[in-house]
């Protein structure tokens, strides 16, 4: 990088640095609630980031989609996990059966791997926030490691958002965005899916008087 | 208009049914708008055959000789499931297993997963299609879960988690198309519109296409259910009500294989080499072997047909893999005898399931004696779907073969093998089934055997003769993606 770029391409450039920060801070929380907490964070800098390049670009349509994810992944989702861990009284729960150092290293190895996959391809977007592709990969490579390795519904599903929230950052920093009307409906599908996931718990847990997956293994291939 | 037809009609029916809950003629209001969705789908098959090719709705949605053939698919097995549906989940009813308020979910959104299958179809924005896709995912995982057993919960969970997961790649894929795409065609909805995009094939960006693919394909196929992503297929299958097995088998692999093919088609426009045909003939040839071999060790009937169903998915991808009018002819055919023999046998199992009361094969006993017509249809369909002449999966397989032989001999044995170790897996399974003492005791409610026997003879009548309109319908559609 060279200290030529424009204050506003640094911002952006710190925030995808925060992005791909939060998600190995993700990885390595035990939490369910600072996880939720820290979704929101994610979500944060991702609709921080996307109102920055609608100010650089004058993108209208990145301006709403900055309030969108501002409404629904820092807002809307977030308060709707907190609901549901509070009426699961899963509030403190903590994950004590997975090895974080192990996980930190594989999900090291992920990021440099998304990184080597993405220069090729950053090179040739045009767009002011290019160097940004290799953290959106990255992030999702984190998300997909952390839905693996996690033993508990809840947590897995804030995995699945927080990938969610990886792609989108991919499509502003490499593309400024999809399309509206794609953007909308992905989101609805996002919110429909966290609904879903929301019932799913009760479901679960009236079955199983639990939340962890390992009750959930038994359709096997003998 | 007929294609607002084809989209409103399901829609509303999801509205009117989750808005009057269960009634009485609920399942006959399903059917009702399943046959409302068929009569538009028959329209648009008409209009697209008078007057060609044709986009809608400000270039949203299009339909050409490819979607149009595979939406009256869709419509008609909707409809023909609908009908069965009605005394499988009345008689679902009589045992307990649901109760009104999972009805009222149940018959709504089955009507919305036709929309939303209809919508990836009819879909000209691929960013849309993927939207859509991700609704079908959604429509359908609290029906896998409808009975709320704990296998069922499990089964769901996957099946959402899986898919989820996949179609996320698949969003990378899409945005990493639309990065190629822009650079083209200028940023805005343009740049997504699959009729633009075919246009300028050629110019776009090969690397990022390529990389692109990988994602599509990995994404979709998690949907398809190719291996090693097919995990959540044979329990979604076993494990929900069976309407929705058959839909999902005969309906939302094809849409999910549908979207695969409108991305190869796209890559190979840019790349020079056969780089996404060799990747679906290697996820489809390892699809039907693993298949195969793990037919033999199921016991519960359901899900045996599921992994039927991965390796003839297996099958179709390797054709379009293959390329080429004929091996694409081909998998077209065996996408539509495939849909209708599958959904064929998962409803003569679903009576046969309700009959003696389990889905475990060893219980099941003297089918043919209990109720002569679910026992024939049963072995019928069993015959078709292992490619016995002269049924018409038999004229796919027989054509698919053949130029893997031409064009690629070394993948010959393997298919060969592996269609000769499901034979014997499921004809072995299936025939003390049918035949001997029967432990099944009288449905209470007289059981929808005539889309069964629709469904075969239609596939035995592609066996035989294809009417030539339909074989030059295929062909263009072969053209088309060839």
């Amino acid at each position: 990088m060279s200290a030529a770029l424009p204050l506003s391409s640094q911002l952006v450039n710190l925030l995808a640095a925060l992005l791909l920060l939060l998600a190995f801070a993700m990885l390595a929380q035990r939490r369910v609630l600072t996880l939720i907490k820290l979704y929101a964070w994610q979500g944060a800098a991702l609709a921080l980031s996307t109102l920055i390049v609608a100010y650089i670009t004058g993108h209208w349509h990145l301006y709403f989609s900055a309030a969108l994810t501002l409404l629904l992944k820092v807002i809307l989702i977030p308060w709707v996990l907190h609901r549901l861990i509070d009426k699961l009284s899963v509030r403190w729960d903590v994950e004590t059966l997975i090895n974080i150092p192990a996980t930190m290293l594989v999900g090291i190895g992920l990021a440099i791997f998304a990184f080597a996959l993405a220069t090729p391809i950053s090179q040739m977007a045009s767009t002011i926030t290019r160097s940004t592709l290799g953290i959106a990969l990255a992030s999702v490579l984190l998300s997909f490691l952390m839905m693996i390795v996690r033993r508990k519904a809840v947590p897995q599903v804030i995995g699945f958002l927080s990938m969610e929230n990886g792609v989108f950052f991919a499509a502003t920093s490499a593309t400024y965005g999809m399309p509206l009307v794609v953007e909308l409906g992905i989101a609805l599908d996002v919110l429909v899916g966290t609904f879903i996931f929301g019932i799913f718990f009760f479901h679960i847990r009236e079955q199983f008087d639990s939340l962890e997956i390992r009750h959930m293994e038994k359709l096997k291939e003998d | 208009m007929e294609i607002a037809l084809v989209l409103g009609v399901p829609l509303a029916g999801a509205v009117l049914l989750a808005a009057f809950g269960h009634r009485p003629w609920a399942p006959e209001a399903n059917a009702a708008a399943s046959l409302g969705t068929l009569a538009a789908a028959a329209l648009l098959t008409a209009r697209v055959i008078a007057d060609g090719p044709m986009t809608a709705l400000n270039e949203q949605v299009f339909v050409d000789p490819f979607n149009v053939f595979l939406v009256a698919l869709t419509a008609f097995v909707a409809f023909t499931t609908a009908l069965f549906s009605r005394p499988y989940m009345r008689t679902e009813e009589h045992h307990q297993r649901v109760n009104s308020a999972r009805l009222r979910l149940y018959h709504s959104m089955y009507q919305l997963f036709s929309f939303t299958m209809l919508l990836t179809l009819l879909s000209n924005n691929v960013g849309m299609l993927w939207v859509a896709m991700e609704g079908a995912t959604l429509s359908t995982v609290l029906l896998v879960s409808l009975y709320r057993t704990p296998a069922s919960l499990e089964a769901a969970w996957k099946y959402f988690i899986l898919c989820s997961v996949g179609i996320a790649q698949a969003l990378f894929g899409t945005i990493l198309l639309y990065f190629a795409a822009e650079k083209v065609l200028g940023p805005g909805g343009h740049a997504l519109l699959w009729t633009h995009l075919h246009e300028v094939r050629g110019e776009l960006e090969p690397t990022v296409l390529s990389l692109a693919f990988v994602f599509l394909l990995v994404g979709y196929g998690t949907k398809v259910g190719l291996v090693p992503l097919h995990n959540w297929l044979p329990d979604a299958h076993a494990e929900g009500p069976t309407p929705i097995s058959a839909v999902l088998s005969g309906l939302l692999l094809n849409v999910a294989l549908y979207a695969v093919v409108r991305s190869k088609v796209l890559v190979d426009g840019a790349l020079e080499r056969n780089f996404s045909g060799g990747l679906m003939m290697g996820f489809g040839l390892l699809s039907v072997v693993v298949a195969a071999f793990f037919l033999s060790r199921q016991k519960d009937i359901k899900r045996m047909f599921a992994y039927s169903s991965i390796e003839h998915m297996g099958i179709m991808t390797f054709a379009f893999g293959m390329g080429g009018p004929v091996a694409a002819f081909a998998g077209l055919l065996h996408m539509t005898v495939h849909s209708l023999t599958k959904s064929a046998i998962f409803f003569t199992v679903g009576h046969a399931t309700q009959a003696c009361g389990t889905q475990d094969m060893g219980s099941i006993r003297g089918l043919i004696q209990q109720s002569p017509t679910i026992g024939w249809g049963l072995a019928l369909g069993t015959l078709a779907i292992l490619g016995m002449p002269p049924f018409g999966v038999f004229t796919s397989e027989f054509m698919v073969l053949t130029t893997a032989m031409h064009e690629h001999s070394w993948a010959t044995p393997f298919l060969l093998i592996a269609l000769g170790v499901a034979f014997a897996a499921i004809f072995g399974k299936v025939q003390p089934m049918i035949f001997g003492e029967t432990s099944a005791a009288p449905l209470p409610h007289r059981p929808a055997l005539v889309p069964v026997f629709v469904h075969l003879a239609l596939v035995l009548l592609l066996g035989l003769y294809i009417p030539p309109y339909l074989v030059d319908w295929y062909r263009q559609a072969a053209a088309f993606i060839g």
